[in-house]
């Protein structure tokens, strides 16, 4: 598991956790949990992280094992800064299951 | 004490509801996640990197075609078509929903099967050698005491909450191929003056301490192997160490306690133990040495064989790597690999799954093994039905003729699955068996193990690799250790770190490099990479690995 985060301006970060139901990742956004990890909330203050993540473990009927881990600014939303954050945005590289998979059927309905 | 109690389809239904009002307490709130934890992971029920992961028990790795059937069944409806065969001879599913386990435990109890005590700091499933009953170099057929223990140890109450998890392994043969040296037990059947009996191994484990066991009975009669078990893990239940997560196996306890303190301990305290186990267990392993009894083997002629030898290359080549020797005359073993080009090793389709247990049915007497090298073993087949047997496995993708080869790789899920992991292993075993076979040099190179961790918990079993490969996350970036000299199974080994980690990309040019430098040191062709290495020692080997002294 990943150490003990928390953002700042010049490293903001994101918080994420395990849908309980189904096991899937899931982001915290403005409106709750998302399987979109371009629309989470990016955390700069230390302070209001630590108030969202208190949050997220409140809603131990939902998610499962929140916790904050770095993240950039990027054009489409944040971005992962390490590879195990990669991966659980994507899924795994042997087969196109995972995240990458749901965004690509997503994509093609509509 | 120890009461018979033969697979019970009550008793894993009664487990799969006990599962599934625990789930619904889960999802209404009744249980936290820290309540919950402890009571999936008794269910084999992990979260990983992507979605919750489902273990299921293969007993010593022996499966019916029914329950092969229902493993496809598993994979096909909860799961995204396919299984991960582990190197504890289980399977794992890696896409299961919380909310569809129960209904997967409930299939699993039609037919016998279950997840019980594939996690947790418990007794986990005893495995053995994947040709039991089959092989020529045989003792006495360990899966009678394989069962024995399995269900001694399956919810035995003073052993549910250890100081960590526990393995045993058990072998029949004289040539181990169940890897007994490397388990917190291992057991190798022994004849002495005419008696069974077993020689007792304790304190091997591999891990972030690897460390090969030590005999602590050379000799223990098999009427006493429950009490003496028992014994063990009693003593080590009380003294192993709990104040740290990493010096709680059994193999710190022994090491650090010294093997003759821990041996005393353990003789007085089976003791008191023999005096409780009343005959039951005898009982019982009598019961199971039925049960085990040898299929009506043929008595034919091997028609056909030489011939299709003679004619057909793939078939030549296919019985020349994944054939092993039978002890009934015309019959053979034979390797499944689930390796074969571009494959990710061990996995098996639905498709795949339900094949092997029709080939069961006709050609194997309806036995399959699942390996701890991630392939499935069927372990009786009369030689004249190789060649049919053969074109079905060809026409499913399964005759891959690498058994034993260098893209035979053993690569744990790696960061592909795995919420442990620092790294991935499985597009890195790839890499490699995609390497050696476009170069053409698979065959030249001939017997070598390769293994992959994707992190220090070496469920990959890297240590015990002829060229082990550990996965790291360096500074955020993956980076892979290389170890030589392992052996699992002739003179069981660790080997040694050979020295700075590569990056990624740079994996295959470094094992490239390592095993040209042995191909132009080896003796000739018979002599394996790891017979070369144990001549010649580590630094040709380093050289190949480090041909720049600033890399040294």
């Amino acid at each position: 598991m990943s150490k003990a985060f928390t953002p700042t301006v010049a490293k903001p970060g994101v918080i994420t956790a395990n849908n309980l139901r189904e096991g899937f990742n899931v982001w915290m956004c403005e409106d709750g949990w998302t399987a979109d990890p371009t629309q989470a909330t990016l955390f700069e203050d230390e302070a209001i992280a630590e108030l969202a993540l208190l949050k997220a473990i409140g809603q131990s009927n939902t998610v499962v094992g929140p916790y904050l881990v770095e993240a950039r600014r990027g054009p489409n939303g944040p971005e992962p800064t390490h590879f195990r954050e990669a991966f659980r945005q994507t899924g795994p590289s042997n087969y196109f299951h995972g995240i990458q998979a749901d965004k690509q059927a997503e994509a093609s309905n509509v | 004490m120890f009461d018979v109690r033969p697979v019970d389809t009550d008793y894993v239904r009664h487990r799969a509801a006990q599962f599934r009002a625990q789930v619904e307490r889960r999802l209404d709130g009744s249980l936290t996640e820290d309540e919950f934890r402890p009571l999936r992971l008794m269910n084999g029920v992990y979260l990983q990197l992507h979605a919750y992961m489902l273990r299921v028990a293969i007993p010593y790795g022996t499966i019916s075609p029914d329950q092969m059937r229902m493993l496809a069944h598993l994979a096909q409806h909860y799961d995204k078509g396919y299984g991960h065969w582990t190197t504890r001879q289980n399977i794992q599913f890696n896409w299961p929903k919380l909310v569809d386990i129960p209904d997967m435990l409930d299939h699993l109890a039609s037919v016998g099967m279950h997840a019980i005590q594939t996690s947790g700091n418990t007794i986990r499933n005893v495995t053995t050698d994947a040709f039991a009953g089959a092989a020529p170099d045989e003792i006495a057929d360990p899966r009678p005491y394989a069962e024995l223990l399995r269900s001694w140890s399956t919810d035995h109450a003073e052993f549910q909450f250890l100081p960590r998890k526990f393995k045993i392994a058990i072998t029949g043969a004289t040539n181990d191929r169940a890897i007994i040296a490397a388990h917190d037990i291992g057991l190798r059947l022994v004849e002495r003056d005419g008696k069974l009996g077993f020689e007792v191994w304790v304190g091997g484990g591999l891990g972030r301490t690897p460390l090969l066991g030590q005999v602590i009975r050379d000799f223990l009669p098999e009427d006493d192997l429950l009490p003496y078990i028992e014994a063990i893990i009693a003593t080590y239940n009380l003294s192993g160490r709990r104040d740290n997560k990493y010096k709680a196996r059994i193999k710190i306890t022994v090491s650090e306690r010294g093997l003759d303190v821990f041996r005393d301990e353990v003789e007085e305290e089976f003791l008191n133990r023999r005096r409780d186990f009343q005959g039951a267990d005898h009982e019982a392993l009598a019961i199971f040495r039925n049960r085990f009894a040898a299929p009506v083997f043929r008595d034919a002629p091997v028609e056909g064989y030489e011939e299709a030898r003679a004619s057909n290359a793939g078939f030549r080549s296919w019985t020349d790597t994944n054939l092993r020797a039978h002890r009934i005359a015309g019959y053979t073993s034979v390797i499944v690999t689930f390796k074969a080009p571009g494959a990710t090793q061990g996995d098996a389709s639905a498709d795949q799954m339900r094949l092997l247990a029709d080939l069961a049915e006709r050609y194997g007497h309806a036995d399959l093994r699942v390996m701890h090298d991630q392939n499935v073993a069927l372990p009786h087949v009369h030689k004249s039905d190789l060649p049919a047997l053969y074109a079905a496995l060809r026409d499913a993708g399964l005759a891959t003729a690498n058994a034993g080869l260098t893209s035979d790789i053993i690569a744990c899920p790696g960061m592909d699955y795995c919420a442990l992991a620092t790294a991935r292993s499985i597009p890195i075993a790839q890499e490699i068996a995609e390497h050696f076979r476009d170069e053409g040099l698979e065959q030249e190179i001939g017997n070598l193990n390769i293994r992959i961790s994707g992190c220090i918990n070496a469920c990959g079993h890297h240590h015990l690799g002829h060229i082990g490969i550990l996965g790291l996350d360096r500074a955020g970036v993956e980076n892979y250790q290389i170890t030589l000299g392992g052996d699992a199974y002739d003179i069981p080994t660790i080997g040694q770190r050979a020295g700075a980690g590569f990056p990624a990309e740079e994996v295959v040019p470094a094992i490239d490099r390592l095993l040209r430098a042995y191909l132009d040191v080896r003796e000739d062709e018979h002599e394996r990479f790891i017979d070369a290495y144990r001549r010649l020692g580590a630094d040709p080997f380093k050289a190949a690995l480090y041909p720049e002294p600033a890399h040294a």
